[in-house]
């Protein structure tokens, strides 16, 4: 499975590169073929990335489609890249509001060439995210993002743009570069355990789940742990880390703020998933309290202040913020459940928030405001864009049937049953609270919906709109089509993503030895030629697939073979090929 | 009887010839100065530029040929000291290849310019060549005196001559502090060598004696300046600010990099009393890093918030070798050649791009005078930007490579006080560089009204080989080739360095394994005064 060399994923992290290069070539005047050569470009990724989705094959929790090249071997730095189902989805949704937006993007008059180079930059930086196995390249990628869209704030933003994009970039920057330092540390103890200075993920995984990496090193751990979760906190952004998402939002210009919200905040719920809970199983354990008591601040605090914006951009910027606090909940509920919840819910915010922040940009740019007091009464003038919009909202919300529901519900429940079961300091207060989380969402999207399209019309530039063109119809009508299947048939994408999610829960949760490995096989060829299993717990696909997840916290459901498993292994079993 | 005492030593030419080249390449610019027709200095850039390629391939050859010594132990000629010297070669040219035109838009277009930056750059190539305190001061002098006067190339500028008198004065009195130090060294070794001094710290009282320690913080001082450590840094910002440009672009890489040269060498070899200066060392770095970055966050001119921001790049180079220092097994001397590298091209590539706003006798260095660059001059522009992020340490640039080895360096060496300072320290000074960036894309009103030089072609040039130069990738060979450089420690602790002056047998050579050989070409009876 594994090959030295690239293929299919660095052809995806490469065309939206070479794209740029080539507008860089396209004379500016030529707008229209700068915009036409931009969306073609970002229709071939998301067709590559739909190949990719195609090999991808569920039920197994390795990494697939890994590739990977000596980089910088001096520094124990490959370039290595594969996907699992946790970022399969997450590859597809970047390529398809990177799509989106450019789309949205042809009402842009001013500097054309950058803002599109720019976005097919940050696609790259975004797509190398979700598929880095490297720590560096991660680092790289992750930073990367960074430059494009502070740019984006910076060259079209809003009137406040200088302040936003500032604190953005410092912001995520500062909590980053921690992150780096703590790299740098596992790297070392990486290299002190096992004798092998490396970046690579895969293999620092394969040390902590043989319980060697962490060995008497506990406070250690949990000091890397929130280095590392720190930075992701930022990104989500979970409270009290959100300031610097309104002012983002409200800056940015549409497609900004589409990628923002759609991708940019899911590499922080990613991070969760791929490295706080593999990494420092017991560190995520013991800090899970403090997450879950953040995170049901951040879903009523959330939505509490969105309900008093009077600007219609900042109140969905805070409702990211609590909507992003249903991820949290879902990923350190540590039950099977939740934790599918959890990371559905990040796609659906994707989606649900993206079509919001699509609809407010397609009326932006016939009012030129985002403030309630210049709207009302929309509804007579803009019959279908009104219905779009309800849509848009009604997922947000959660109603069920669109796919808002199916996310929340499941994170709530899990994180309900893990209360239940008294797991981790864990109280059935916290889903409580958080439920009032949800009516509260509902109170302030609705209180929305009638601001901007009911009452009379007081602002006389209203008289003369125009609702949407088919072209923008069609063009939230793909975010629709996704609301619906995600809510009506959530099968689709929670099935890829089930085996791997669960493999996070166990890498968390397991005691070492038992723990899950991303490695592609436990076999490996020893000095004397022979092959031997390296891990005990590897080859457990199998064995997994014939499981039912009982309850949280069990193991496995058939003891029995697993320790048979463990017997076997624990002598280090020969096996001829 | 005199030529008994004194036998002249043989002496291996080939080390000494790139200097000779880009000294002799400054007086043939000083003859065409004489005869060349006014106001036309084309015939002189192009034989210095001339001159230092071929100081440049000179250099070339010599890499990873094994160290060696010549003019009776006075010039050495080893990894370390080669690389650097490459580095000050290539950042001479850089910063020379964009001078002419902005020096015309300055009015200030004379010829000796590059005769005096050619001589600065051979005093600052003899400095990171040689281990012996007397050679490095002379080459200190060379690089210093040229630099006191293009600092105040603007003659008729008052802000100019506030630089250079500043400078000179300053620079001066921290010459003076060296040599004292030096005279002090040799007052308890009877030599001016380096690694005699090593050897008589190690074997003598060596902490414990007031006249080492007294010593030790007398070039602590000298070199202090040169590096512009904090609190020894006053006279940067005026200095960078005052100087043109071009001058301050030459003098923030081939300065700085031979200052941290003979820097190196100097602690290196005061290794046995580390725990003296050690302490000292990490307050000093933390509060370099810190005092510089802060201080650039509310200056006004881009020029001067980046000589502030040399400050504290200066601080990081001090975090990668004090971490060498600690443990020179887990951090390495290729670290800082590599930053010294990367810094080189950051801060040249920056200062080029500034040098665009130079028109019509002002210097327009102020942040306004950097809006709408964007439209005026996208490729300048595009590098400024891609130079900021380097310097704040985005990937992935170089800056970031750099800014990662010394993590891992001083991670590695224990040191991870230094490594969190430098942390807080590179998001605090991404907010100056930021606003940098923002500068160049302002276009409100009035930034139209801002005026810049036009693009030259040897300002692209230099500004594509900084672009160049800010790719990671090209630095991932230094950094290998650095970590194998053979350093004073290694040789230390081989025992080969100590010995330097009386063997010339290498020390047990292992098989299949490349030994650096410590073949010294002349008897060298002068050096072995104690």
């Amino acid at each position: 499975m594994e090959s030295t060399g690239f293929g299919i994923i660095s052809g995806l992290l490469a065309i939206p590169v070479i794209g740029a290069l080539l507008l860089m070539f396209v004379p500016e005047v030529y707008d229209k073929m700068i915009k036409g050569l931009a969306i073609a470009i970002s229709v071939v990724t998301l067709l590559v990335s739909l190949a990719i989705l195609q090999q991808f094959r569920p039920g197994t929790y390795h990494m697939q489609l890994v590739e990977s090249v000596p980089w910088l071997p001096s520094l124990g730095i490959t370039y290595k890249v594969g996907i699992d189902g946790i970022s399969i989805w997450l590859i597809v949704l970047t390529t398809l509001l990177t799509l989106l937006s450019l789309v949205f993007s042809t009402y842009i008059k001013k500097r054309v060439k950058t803002y599109f180079i720019l976005v097919l930059l940050l696609e790259t930086a975004m797509l190398g995210v979700f598929t880095a196995l490297d720590m560096v390249l991660f680092y790289t990628f992750f930073e990367v993002s960074l430059v494009p869209m502070a740019l984006m704030i910076w060259i079209w933003g809003g009137s406040n743009r200088n302040y936003a994009s500032a604190k953005f970039f410092i912001y995520t920057f500062a909590a980053s570069i921690f992150m780096l330092l703590g790299m740098i540390v596992i790297a070392n103890q990486h290299a002190q355990v096992t004798g092998v200075f490396t970046f690579d993920m895969v293999q620092i995984q394969a040390a902590v789940a043989s319980g060697k990496l962490w060995a008497g090193a506990s406070q250690l751990q949990n000091l890397i742990f929130w280095s590392f979760t720190v930075a992701f906190m930022v990104k989500c952004p979970m409270f009290p880390f959100h300031t610097w998402l309104p002012d983002a939002h409200t800056e940015a210009p549409t497609a900004g703020s589409i990628i923002l919200a759609g991708v940019l905040l899911k590499m922080g719920t990613y991070g969760f998933l791929r490295f706080s809970l593999p990494f420092f199983p017991e560190a995520a354990q013991l800090a899970t309290p403090i997450l879950m008591w953040l995170a049901t601040i951040g879903i009523i605090y959330g939505a509490i202040v969105a309900a008093v914006q009077p600007d219609v951009k900042k109140l969905v910027a805070y409702s990211s913020v609590a909507h992003m606090g249903f991820v949290i909940y879902g990923i350190f509920s540590f039950n099977h459940m939740g934790m599918m919840g959890g990371a559905y819910q990040a796609l659906n915010h994707g989606i649900s928030t993206g079509a919001l922040f699509l609809l407010i940009g397609l009326l932006y740019e016939r009012i030129h405001t985002r403030m309630f007091a210049d709207m009302g009464g929309l509804k007579a003038k803009m019959p279908i864009f009104a219905a779009l919009f309800l849509l848009a909202m009604l997922s947000s919300v959660g109603l069920p049937g669109l796919n808002g529901f199916v996310g929340e519900f499941l994170a709530m429940a899990g994180a309900f049953q893990s209360a239940q079961a008294g797991f981790f300091g864990l109280t059935p207060l916290m889903p409580v609270i958080a439920g009032i989380g949800v009516i509260l969402a509902a109170v302030y999207l609705l209180w929305m919906f009638q601001k901007v399209f009911y009452g009379p019309i007081t602002n006389p530039q209203l008289e003369r709109i125009k609702d949407l063109k088919p072209w923008e119809i069609a063009l939230v009508g793909v975010f629709v089509v996704f609301m619906f299947w995600g809510g009506l048939y959530p099968n689709t994408f929670l099935k890829p993503m089930e085996i791997s999610v669960e493999g996070a829960r166990q890498m968390a949760l397991n005691p070492p030895n038992f723990r899950p490995t991303w490695q592609d096989r436990n076999l490996e060829i020893n000095d004397k030629g022979d092959l031997v299993v390296v891990s005990r717990s590897a080859d457990q696909i199998d064995l997994y697939q014939e499981l039912e997840v009982v309850r949280p916290g069990q193991l496995y459901g058939k003891r029995q073979r697993s320790s048979l498993l463990v017997q076997e292994n624990s002598s280090q079993t020969k096996e001829a090929r | 009887m005199q030529s008994e005492l004194y036998t002249i030593p043989s002496i291996d030419w080939s080390l000494v010839m790139p200097f000779i080249v880009v000294v002799i390449t400054g007086v043939i610019g000083l003859l065409i100065e004489m005869f060349r027709p006014k106001q036309n200095n084309n015939a002189i850039v192009l034989v210095s530029l001339a001159g230092l390629a071929g100081a440049f391939a000179l250099l070339i050859p010599q890499l990873g040929v094994t160290t060696t010594t010549t003019f009776a132990g006075m010039v050495l000629r080893d990894q370390f000291g080669v690389l650097l010297q490459l580095i000050i070669v290539a950042g001479a040219f850089l910063s020379l290849i964009f001078s002419e035109p902005y020096m015309k838009q300055r009015r200030i277009a004379h010829g000796e310019f590059y005769p005096m930056a050619l001589w600065a750059t051979s005093g600052a190539m003899l400095m990171v060549s040689s281990d012996n305190l007397l050679m490095i001061f002379v080459g200190l002098e060379v690089l210093s005196i040229a630099l006191y006067c293009l600092a105040g190339l603007a003659r008729d500028e008052q802000r100019s001559e506030e630089a250079a008198l500043k400078y000179f004065l300053l620079g001066a009195f921290a010459s003076a502090f060296l040599l004292y130090g030096i005279a002090f060294v040799y007052g308890i070794t009877g030599s001016t060598s380096l690694a005699v001094f090593m050897e008589t710290l190690a074997r003598a009282p060596g902490i414990n004696d007031l006249t080492v320690l007294f010593a030790i913080t007398l070039l602590l001082v000298g070199f202090g300046f040169k590096t512009a450590l904090v609190p020894f840094h006053q006279w940067t910002p005026d200095v960078y600010q005052g100087a043109p440009t071009n001058v301050t672009a030459f003098m923030s890489a081939v300065s700085k990099v031979a200052a941290f040269g003979a820097f190196a060498r100097v602690l290196e070899a005061s290794l046995p009393v580390q725990e003296f200066w050690m302490p000292a060392l990490i307050v000093i770095t933390i509060l370099t890093m810190t005092v510089g970055n802060l201080a650039a966050l509310v200056q006004k001119d881009v020029k001067r918030a980046l000589g502030y921001s040399s400050i504290a790049h200066a601080g990081y180079v001090m975090v990668a070798l004090l971490a060498y220092l600690q443990d020179p097994a887990k951090g390495s001397l290729g670290t800082v050649i590599t930053y010294l590298a990367i810094y080189t091209f950051m801060t040249i590539g920056s200062f080029a791009v500034l040098s665009l706003t130079a028109v019509n006798k002002s210097e327009g260095t102020r942040y306004q005078d950097l809006y709408g660059l964007w439209n005026r001059a996208p490729l300048a522009a595009g590098c400024l930007v891609l130079f900021m992020v380097s310097l704040v340490g985005v990937p992935p640039t170089a800056g970031f490579l750099g800014k990662f080895q010394i993590f891992q360096d001083a991670m590695g060496a224990g040191l991870p006080l230094l490594a969190i300072a430098l942390a807080i320290n590179s998001f605090v000074s991404a907010y100056y560089y930021l606003q940098i960036v923002r500068a160049v894309f302002v276009d409100e009103e009035g930034a139209l009204r801002v005026q810049s030089a036009p693009m030259n072609a040897g300002l692209r040039f230099a500004l594509v080989i900084c672009a160049v130069g800010v790719m990671p990738i090209l630095f991932a060979p230094i950094l290998s080739q650095g970590k194998q450089t053979v350093t004073l420690s290694k040789m230390i602790e081989s025992g080969a360095f100590l010995q330097r002056p009386v063997a010339s047998v290498p020390l047990n050579p292992e098989p299949g394994e490349k030994v650096e050989q410590i073949t010294p070409s002349a008897p060298l009876s002068t050096v072995t005064g104690n």
